[in-house]
């Protein structure tokens, strides 16, 4: 509003907005030569204007994004506990986290999330979405079924999956009973719970990832197969040669953001199993949250968020690399 | 991008034309599957086998649902029995009734939807006006600020949850608690650079043309940006705004950690202390619960179906 009744008033004599070649050459001489001599004003009026309209979004990143990031690494550097002003330890931190026991598990753990990650939930919504954009009938339905869950709570999702690996009242066992298979500890088994929440994590977002795919599969040129049948290709040559590399772009960013996204696993750890049993689920993320709300050791939580910054920035890296050659692709 | 940017009112009458043009060609639209294969035998068979196959498959998902509304039915012993029955034995339809009471879900139905509005307001705000500023108008170290912006998208905000926490628990320079403050949760969201580059790119391809002619008609930089950039840009909003929503609605660690008062709390925070250890809630309302707190999403995804999978385009393929 501010930003109204500054220049309506003076516009007409300066235009400092008028910028573009094309526009001058519309104005009227006189108005031209004034421009001149007056050139100093508008280029300062035009830098407030849009620093006027940039500061919401730089007041904000300043102090909810840039500067807590700082204060990670100043802090990792600390000791912080809330209550005690905040006191330099030098490397104490890291050198705490790194012989915590716990810290080796947790990665070894997160990495293994990653594994099942990249088997169930890289996999599955690739087939999906191949399968689904085959279909002449029912495609909407299809679409519709695989895509609800992603719409409910996360905790909705993995309270729900709680029960259904309940070894007594759960839905799965009395279904592989049903059958005659033996049901299973699901969650108390140390081996076995880790797949389980990859399991209840991939219910919960395949459906989103498989739109995207939906969509990337539209992208594929129908001409590309006229052609390829005319050379008497079969499904899978064409499904080999043609469709995958196609949507390979898409795959390739999907995988990094999926990686990403599951070395940051937490609600599903945190909710269902508690990082157990036997620490058998414990994530990088849930450690950090221990660290924090259990220890109340803020700076080595803090230390911990350092390294997997460090090790998300890698993949960052490479997702920014392929999206930039994504856009020029396009 | 320009697909979107054929919905601007002006160009409606060109945008119908060609989408009836594609309507014509999807229902012929060339798939893997080669429509002659289709026409035989052998393929024919194939294909009902995958369609059968799929339609099984949707069990995975609608199952679990189907088990949640009818778990909420159950009696607290029926619920516990082993094995479980797949047909509730007596419907006892007072748990619904009973858990939206007890459970307060209308607190945080209100909660949630607090959060999420004001999700949605600032992160407009402050998103469009930096792309504005950043796609039309010209000021100096553009690019440093740019890239200020779009480096964070590097930084997931889980690596500097901790000192985030810190941070808002006592704020730089004027030391104020967003403590169990909405503002604690609305204000750290609403940095999205994400939303930035989206909004940045859509809003450089809107014609010079068009912002040209309204500087000639003497509009200043606020009203080129309330009057010709944002009517324009609708589609955009509407994708910002969704998606906004969506990541609102299923935020809980960050509410978890700042929202300790239970009347403030969002309904995944509620959700989850309701079944905390001391909670002696009884497990058929939790489950109840749970299929009163699916219905309102699941009816907002059949409503605005076709706007989340265009927005789901749009930035799946922006990555």
């Amino acid at each position: 509003m501010a930003l109204s009744s500054s220049s309506p008033s003076s516009l007409p004599r300066s235009h400092p907005a008028l910028r573009s070649p094309g526009e001058r050459r519309a104005l009227h001489a006189p108005q031209q030569e004034r421009r001149v001599g007056q050139k100093r004003w508008p280029v300062l009026r035009r830098n407030l204007t849009g620093y006027l309209f940039l500061l919401p979004a730089l007041l904000i990143f300043a102090l909810f994004v840039w500067y807590p990031i700082v204060l990670g690494f100043v802090m990792s550097f600390q000791n912080v506990d809330m209550i005690n002003p905040a006191s330099w330890v030098g490397l104490l931190n890291y050198r705490r986290v790194f012989s915590d026991p716990l810290f080796g598990v947790a990665w070894r753990n997160t990495l293994e999330y990653t594994i099942y990650a990249l088997i169930f939930g890289f996999v599955v919504p690739i087939v999906l979405a191949l399968l689904v954009n085959e279909m002449r009938h029912g495609k909407g339905y299809f679409r519709l079924a695989f895509y609800l869950p992603v719409m409910l709570s996360p905790i909705v999702s993995v309270f729900l999956w709680r029960w259904i690996y309940n070894p007594d009242s759960g839905l799965l066992n009395a279904l592989l009973n049903l059958v005659h298979l033996p049901g299973g500890l699901w969650l108390e088994n140390p081996n076995s719970a880790l797949p389980a929440l990859m399991v209840v994590s991939t219910w919960y977002n395949a459906g989103a990832t498989m739109l995207i795919y939906l969509a990337a599969l539209q992208g594929v040129p129908s001409s590309l197969y006229e052609a390829a049948e005319m050379d008497g290709s079969n499904l899978w040559q064409r499904l080999w040669h043609i469709t995958l590399p196609t949507i390979r772009p898409i795959m390739l960013l999907m995988l990094i953001l999926q990686i990403v996204a599951t070395m940051q696993v937490f609600t599903e750890p945190f909710t269902i199993t508690g990082g157990g049993p036997q620490n058998a689920t414990m994530s990088v993320v849930l450690l950090i949250y221990n660290y924090a709300f259990q220890d109340a050791d803020f700076g080595g939580a803090s230390a911990l968020g350092v390294i997997l910054f460090l090790v998300l920035a890698v993949f960052a890296l490479i997702y920014m690399r392929m999206t930039r050659r994504a856009m020029e692709g396009s | 991008m320009a697909r979107l940017l054929d919905d601007s009112p002006d160009q409606i009458s060109e945008s119908r034309v060609r989408t009836r043009g594609t309507s014509s060609t999807e229902t012929a639209e060339r798939t893997l599957v080669s429509p002659l294969a289709l026409k035989r035998p052998g393929g024919r068979f194939l294909y009902w086998l995958v369609f059968a196959l799929l339609l099984v498959s949707t069990l995975t998902t609608i199952g679990p649902l189907y088990w949640m509304f009818s778990g909420g039915l159950k009696s607290s012993i029926e619920i516990f029995q082993t094995p479980p029955t797949f047909w509730p034995l007596h419907p006892i339809w007072d748990n619904y009734v009973q858990a939206w009471n007890i459970l307060q879900l209308p607190v945080y139905f209100v909660n949630t939807l607090i959060l999420a509005a004001g999700a949605v307001i600032l992160q407009l705000l402050v998103s469009a006006t930096a792309a504005y500023a950043l796609a039309k108008l010209r000021v100096v170290g553009k690019n440093i600020i740019q890239f200020a912006f779009f480096a964070t998208l590097m930084v997931p905000p889980i690596v500097y949850l901790i000192p985030q926490f810190v941070n808002i628990n006592d704020l730089p320079l004027i030391h104020v608690s967003l403590f169990n403050n909405w503002a604690g949760v609305w204000l750290p969201e609403a940095a999205s650079a994400f939303n930035i580059l989206l909004l940045k790119s859509f809003f450089d391809g809107i014609p010079a043309e068009l912002t040209d002619a309204a500087r000639l008609d003497g509009a200043n930089a606020w009203q080129m940006f309330t009057r010709v950039i944002l009517p324009l840009s609708r589609p955009v909003l509407a994708v910002v705004t969704i998606f906004t929503i969506i990541a609102s609605w299923k935020d809980f660690l960050w509410p978890l950690l700042v929202l300790a008062d239970s009347n403030l709390q969002p309904l995944t925070v509620g959700l989850y202390h309701l079944n905390g250890v001391n909670s002696n809630l009884p497990f058929n309302y939790l489950i109840a619960g749970l299929a009163l707190a699916s219905i309102p999403p699941i009816l907002v995804f059949l409503i605005l179906q076709r706007q989340i999978i265009r927005g789901i385009n749009l930035t799946g393929l922006k990555g």
